[in-house]
């Protein structure tokens, strides 16, 4: 599993691999907000949490026809699958390995971006914190949903819209945690939640992953 | 290690292209599977690996004795040729590639990215994949395809030493290999009848 981690980031950083894909694309999505909404500070600070958790997550949606799609197109998913790895690690594996490589990159860029929409400076933290907690669940719920679409032809497209509503209560536990940080509440309840929802995922979604991939295969 | 397959049915996108296919294949023999285009050697294969579940028949050996070789050599072309086979020699944790690469006549190109190899080339790194996964039953689906005469003759002498060691080998193949021990199995006589059910409709029944 560990020869399988490792095969996907060298995959991801070489030549072709979408590495930076979608860090590029929440960088220019972030930028482009203040030029679209003005430089009003106080304006910027409001939307700023609920702009950086959507720039995330459609970041993150860009590469996930990738997991499941080159590795079925040359053969290599066939052969994972008849492997001594069992199915349920395979894609566990590779929804870990989707995260290394969008996941945590955004998490570690984000505050950066959070300058540009003037967050409030109570809120960097719970900002990082929130997205190292949700972006995993990010990662495994659109790995399940690249299981059921691979093999489709342009399945890309279907992926999203299987993917977004599944993202919705990461995305609504994940700018209420930095909505609340920024503004000094209690952070309890949507951080239980957000950690809640990453945990179950984790638990559940792998299986059900494997499950749609043997179909698939067949 | 002896495979037997009893009584095998199988099905391609819902209909029954194989039934009542039943040999055996001991350990240190080879078996050719023959037929036209579309009788169902590919379907059988996939079925033996376990990558599709059988509609009747009972197969002796688990898939996980299996090593199973497709069309398509799974290959990543960003990797080099070494870290396309030590990625499979890893997973299966089997023998290094040195003796894989060897056989195979790999060894000049180990630090070339696999998508500047030739097809031929490209074939005999997937054939490689078997030899690293040290399983005693190996399932080839046109093993040969894209290989010069050399290369086959590669490929056979691989085969040769897998079942000296006591292994088995189902193939296949159009081609004669040159491989004289093989069996040849016919698949033609088991082709499944189609069903006398011409008012069914699967989508309303």
């Amino acid at each position: 599993m560990l020869a399988l981690f490792l095969r996907d980031l060298r995959l991801a950083v070489r030549a072709g691999g979408g590495f930076g894909l979608g860090l590029a694309f929440f960088l220019l999505l972030v930028v482009l907000v203040p030029l679209g909404v003005g430089p009003e500070g106080a304006v910027l600070a409001m939307i700023a949490p609920g702009i950086l958790w959507v720039g995330a997550l459609l970041a993150c949606l860009l590469s996930l026809d990738r997991i499941f799609a080159l590795d079925y197109e040359d053969g290599s998913l066939d052969l994972l699958a008849t492997a001594p790895i069992p199915m349920e690690g395979v894609v566990t594996v590779k929804a870990l390995a989707h995260w290394v490589t969008t996941g945590l990159p955004l998490t570690l860029i984000a505050p950066l971006l959070g300058v540009l929409l003037s967050l409030p400076a109570p809120a960097y933290g719970w900002l990082v914190l929130s997205l190292a907690l949700g972006t995993p669940a990010l990662s495994v719920i659109g790995t399940f949903g690249a299981a059921l679409t691979v093999g489709l032809r342009r399945g890309g497209l279907l992926l999203s819209l299987l993917v977004l509503p599944l993202y919705v209560p990461t995305l609504v536990f994940g700018a209420e945690l930095v909505r609340r940080g920024a503004e000094g509440l209690a952070v309890g309840t949507p951080l239980a939640l957000l950690a809640g929802i990453t945990l179950g995922a984790f638990a559940l979604l792998p299986f059900a992953s494997a499950a749609a991939i043997r179909i698939n295969l067949r | 290690m002896e495979l037997v397959v009893e009584d095998l049915a199988c099905a391609r996108g819902g209909v029954a292209v194989l039934e009542g296919v039943s040999f055996s294949l001991a350990g240190g023999r080879a078996l050719v599977l023959r037929g036209p285009n579309g009788c169902g050697k590919t379907t059988l294969l996939r079925t033996l690996a376990g990558l599709q579940p059988p509609l009747a028949g009972r197969v002796s050996v688990a898939p996980e004795a299996i090593a199973y070789a497709a069309h398509a050599d799974g290959l990543k072309p960003t990797l080099t040729v070494a870290e396309n086979l030590a990625f499979w020699a890893q997973v299966y944790g089997g023998p290094g590639i040195g003796a894989a690469l060897e056989a195979m006549n790999l060894g000049e190109l180990s630090g070339r990215q696999a998508q500047n190899l030739s097809a031929g080339q490209k074939r005999r790194l997937g054939l490689a994949r078997l030899v690293v996964a040290a399983r005693p039953v190996w399932v080839l689906d046109e093993p040969t395809v894209s290989l010069d005469a050399a290369s086959v003759a590669l490929f056979v002498a691989v085969v040769r030493r897998h079942l000296a060691g006591g292994g088995a080998a189902l193939m296949a193949t159009h081609i004669d290999l040159g491989l004289k021990e093989a069996e040849v199995l016919e698949l033609a006589p088991y082709r499944a009848q189609p069903r006398q059910n011409g008012a069914f409709d699967e989508a309303f029944a």
